[in-house]
């Protein structure tokens, strides 16, 4: 290891790499806290020309490497299996180029999805992709998980707005696919890297398109009674023939959490759940558009349909809507959160097994979800100290996906496989699936040196990512200490 | 496996608030600057955490994060799952003091500074009258050649000072004007008669202009908060039992500060001194705070300027007031109060971080100094000692045309 931290202090100098245990140590997870795997060392490039001579340095070591954003992500995509060195990009956060009239920008990986917005505002656009995380997580994230967020529904997820990308392959050579005016003759592989999870190689440069930001934006409440009629609402609007710029459902423990956090809203405590709906477009529109969707909230059991006042008021929603994992916080040490699809029609039946699956293994469950596009995030607040608690919560976990395909769906919406579900893919790929797959990457990543223990189901057995290998329910604390 | 250190099962509790969810992230100056885990509020957490656990040993990374950390308390605001951050640090940070895990210069500084002068009023009238004298003499700058480089960087960031008549104690009693409408105690402070006397004259007048009877009980010290931060906890503790004592005495409807780093420190006692620190706590309020919740006296004197307002971390992320300030400044005819762009980041003062992180310190600043660059004020506001210092600095170096002063000052000077 010795000889590939000197040379990869030679490319970005002492302060920009890390491989003390103590350094590393606070990298040795993301988002998802469960799953740990300790990094060889952790590198901060400045530019592709950084990152190439990193990766050129691991090729020639025979070191397997992991891009990583702000570690956001939910699945363990940035964990750094086989010992690898994490390519943190970080410092790779320049609005390159912005292109108000074609509507695109050029930007570097480690730029935060927010500051994106917040760079295009001046020129009356805005990035539309907008995950819960996106206070902190990075166009680079993005694109290796094929982010989506609330307003999916109707912009669509990163890969609706990759138009072009600069890769660094685990060879070193730098290859560029796609174009800024989007469209590429021959393969998509823009299309192949969104959502491959760093498995094809490090995206050192993003260019995305922008949207208008709408001319007026409506953003409705509906206080319902139960979950369950509230996703009904959601199939009535959809089957109406509306398009709403977002759909989220919000129940009555995670309303409980966010109300008790910073980012309490006002929301109803009593509620079952709530419905958010956002509008956006014309103001004439607008206006019967949202009559047409307080009279279907309404005919479908809601007890009132609120509409924000001002934009502080739909700030407010949002802000509670996008910190309500983190305020999950509130109900226990650990929060596993879930993520799958299922088809629109079935979100009703579904969200009934799911939350019968909660209570029948005693767990504080609770539904924070994208209700549009039928994509789940059951939420799973818990103790990791506790061994039976921990049990039943991977069995829990275990169940809903499996609930979730049999419905029809997929086992990840937004936040991936990682090294979170890639047992959980031969629910839905055949071994033939997984060869055509496994070549792709082999073209672009010959040796699978790129971000390795991802995806694909596992061979071997991975103590580092199974959370019960790693003694948790190990009591830290001496004897007699509070 | 690095050894425990006894005494981190509160810690260890409290880093289990943590969900790892990141959302602190981008509201954290130093991970802005460095873009490096350890140097986040999640990263701080989880080093603790795994100090706590035995995993990694608490010299090293560890100790260094803790005190990187500008202790702004942003995360705080940030945090949907509710992390009490400013007390797990100031524990993580006695943790180390305790185990004695922390090497370098910034430790012999706060040492110093921290026990041997700030808390003890004569000793601290004694320095800073040594320092006036060197500064009136320029004996600071004949001596500067002769510093080592590390000492010349910091005399640099040290404040002028005053003319003693502007360090002249507050009076123990200042009456209302007119029928009384209540009773209040000034919190002085340790370092604000010393350096900004004028700021707490005007504060009482100010007051007593709203029809308030202020005492200053005699018996008041420094609040013990710069101590706390820097983990010790012993001293941080006899301080605020003083204050305890002096203020529960004094008998008065509230306690208002002028300082919001010592403010925010006082409305955290009873994490000190439950009960008794728990009583105090509850009657503290920031000046403008109170001055907005009671209803104050519109002024009619004209201040021509476009002012910005720069939030003390410790009044909008420790003590949660946004908008008071600003309903201050705006009452005020002719001032045309303008939004800047990083209002809400810390300016890289946080006590005498500045001092024993002079790097950081500035590269923050620096990021603020663009923001206020960009909006072009002519008046930059601010309600806390070390902000004003910082920026006062900033402002100047950077050739703003700006004045940095405490917005009592400008209610005050619109009073006349």
């Amino acid at each position: 290891m010795s000889g590939l931290v000197d040379a990869l202090t030679a490319i970005v100098g002492a302060e920009g790499c890390l491989s003390r245990a103590d350094e590393v140590f606070p990298y040795e997870c993301d988002g998802l806290s469960l799953h740990a795997a300790t990094p060889g060392a952790v590198v901060f490039p400045r530019d592709t020309s950084d990152v190439v001579r990193i990766v050129r340095a691991c090729a020639e070591h025979g070191r397997s490497f992991v891009p990583r954003g702000a570690g956001t992500g939910l699945s363990g995509g940035a964990l750094a299996c086989d010992e690898a060195v994490v390519i943190e990009c970080s410092r790779m956060n320049r609005v390159l180029e912005v292109n108000p009239e074609a509507r695109w920008a050029r930007v570097q990986p480690g730029l935060v999805n927010a500051d994106l917005s917040r760079a295009v505002a001046t020129h009356g656009l805005f990035y539309a992709p907008d995950p819960s995380s996106q206070l902190a997580c990075t166009i680079g994230g993005n694109v290796a998980e094929n982010s989506g967020g609330p307003h999916t529904l109707k912009y669509g997820t990163t890969t609706d707005h990759v138009l072009g990308l600069e890769l660094v392959l685990s060879s070193g050579e730098v290859v560029r696919l796609g174009s800024a005016c989007g469209v590429a003759p021959g393969y998509d592989l823009v299309g192949a890297v969104v959502g491959s999870e760093g498995t094809l190689g490090v995206v050192t440069e993003v260019t995305v398109n922008l949207e208008p930001i709408p001319e007026a934006i409506a953003t409705l409440l509906g206080i319902f009674g139960d979950v369950v009629s509230a996703c009904r609402a959601v199939g009535e609007i959809i089957r109406s023939g509306l398009v709403p710029a977002a759909l989220e459902i919000m129940d009555r423990r995670t309303i409980e959490a966010v109300e008790a956090s910073v980012y309490a809203a006002g929301l109803p405590r009593d509620a079952g759940a709530v419905l958010l709906i956002e509008l956006d477009g014309p103001p004439p529109a607008l206006e019967r558009q949202r009559e047409r969707i307080r009279a279907i909230a309404m005919a479908q059991g809601a007890s009132r349909v609120d509409v924000a006042r001002d934009a502080d008021e739909r700030e407010r929603f949002w802000a509670a809507r996008k910190g309500a994992f983190g305020a999950m916080g509130r109900l226990g040490p650990d929060l596993y959160v879930h993520d799958a699809v299922v088809p629109r029609a079935k979100l009703p039946e579904v969200i009934a097994r799911v939350c019968e699956i909660g209570d029948r293994y005693g767990l504080k469950l609770s539904n924070v979800f994208h209700a549009g596009d039928g994509n789940l995030h059951p939420n799973i607040s818990f103790d990791r100290r506790n061994p039976d608690e921990l049990d039943r919560v991977l069995a829990a976990g275990d169940e809903i996906l499996r609930t979730c395909v049999d419905a029809g769906g997929v086992i990840t919406g937004e936040h991936g496989v990682g090294t979170e579900k890639r047992d959980f893919m031969e629910l839905i790929f055949s071994e033939a699936d997984f060869g055509a797959m496994k070549r792709l990457r082999r073209a672009f990543d010959p040796e699978q040196r790129s971000n390795p223990g991802k995806i694909f189901p596992s061979t071997r057995f991975c103590t580092e990512a199974n959370p019960k290998a790693r003694g948790y329910d190990r009591v830290p604390l001496r004897e007699g200490e509070p | 496996m690095a050894e425990t250190p006894s005494g981190l099962g509160a810690l260890y509790e409290r880093s289990l608030d943590c969900v790892h969810c990141g959302l602190c992230l981008s509201s954290c100056p130093t991970y802005v600057e460095t873009g490096r885990e350890a140097s986040s509020p999640r990263g701080r957490i989880y080093l603790a955490r795994g100090v706590a656990e035995g995993r990694i040993s608490l010299g090293g990374v560890a100790s260094e994060e803790f005190y990187a950390c500008l202790g702004c308390r942003a995360c705080e605001t940030a945090c949907p799952s509710g992390v009490r951050y400013g007390e797990l640090l100031e524990e993580a940070r006695a943790a180390v003091e305790r185990e004695d895990a922390r090497t370098g210069p910034a430790r012999g500084i706060e040492w110093f500074a921290l026990r041997r002068i700030v808390p003890h009023p004569v000793v601290l009238r004694a320095f800073v009258n040594l320092l006036g004298l060197a500064q009136r003499l320029r004996l600071d700058r004949l001596a500067l050649p002769f510093l080592p480089a590390a000492l010349r960087e910091r005399h640099r960031l040290l404040p002028s000072v005053p003319s003693r008549l502007e360090r002249r104690p507050l009076p123990p009693r200042i009456r209302a004007e007119g029928e009384p409408r209540g009773r209040v105690a000034l919190l002085e402070g340790c370092v604000m008669p010393e350096f900004f006397g004028a700021t707490n004259r005007a504060t009482a007048r100010v007051l007593a202009r709203n029809g308030y009877d202020v005492v200053v009980p005699e018996a008041q010290g420094c609040c013990g908060a710069l101590q706390a931060h820097a983990g010790d906890a012993d001293t941080a503790r006899s301080l605020l039992d003083r204050n305890c004592r002096a203020f529960l005495d004094a008998e008065v409807d509230a306690v208002v500060v002028n300082s919001a780093g010592c403010g925010a420190h006082l409305r955290g006692a009873g994490h000190w001194l439950p009960g008794e620190g728990d009583d105090l706590a509850e009657r503290v309020r920031d000046i403008a705070e109170f001055l907005v919740e009671a209803g104050f006296r519109a002024p009619t004197g004209r201040i021509e300027a476009r002012v910005c307002y720069d939030d003390p971390c410790h009044l909008l992320h420790g003590q949660g007031v946004k908008d008071a300030p600003r309903r201050l400044l705006e009452s005020i005819p002719g001032v045309e109060l303008i939004e800047h762009a990083d209002a809400a980041a810390c300016c890289g003062a946080a006590g005498i971080y500045n001092l024993t992180h002079p790097e950081m310190s500035q590269a923050v600043l620096a990021r603020k100094l663009d923001a206020l660059s960009a909006a072009d004020p002519d008046i930059i506001a601010t309600g806390n000692p070390g902000c004003l210092m910082q920026l006062a600095k900033g402002a100047a170096e950077r050739g703003l045309r700006a004045r940095v002063v405490h917005p009592i000052e400008l209610l005050e000077e619109a009073y006349r």
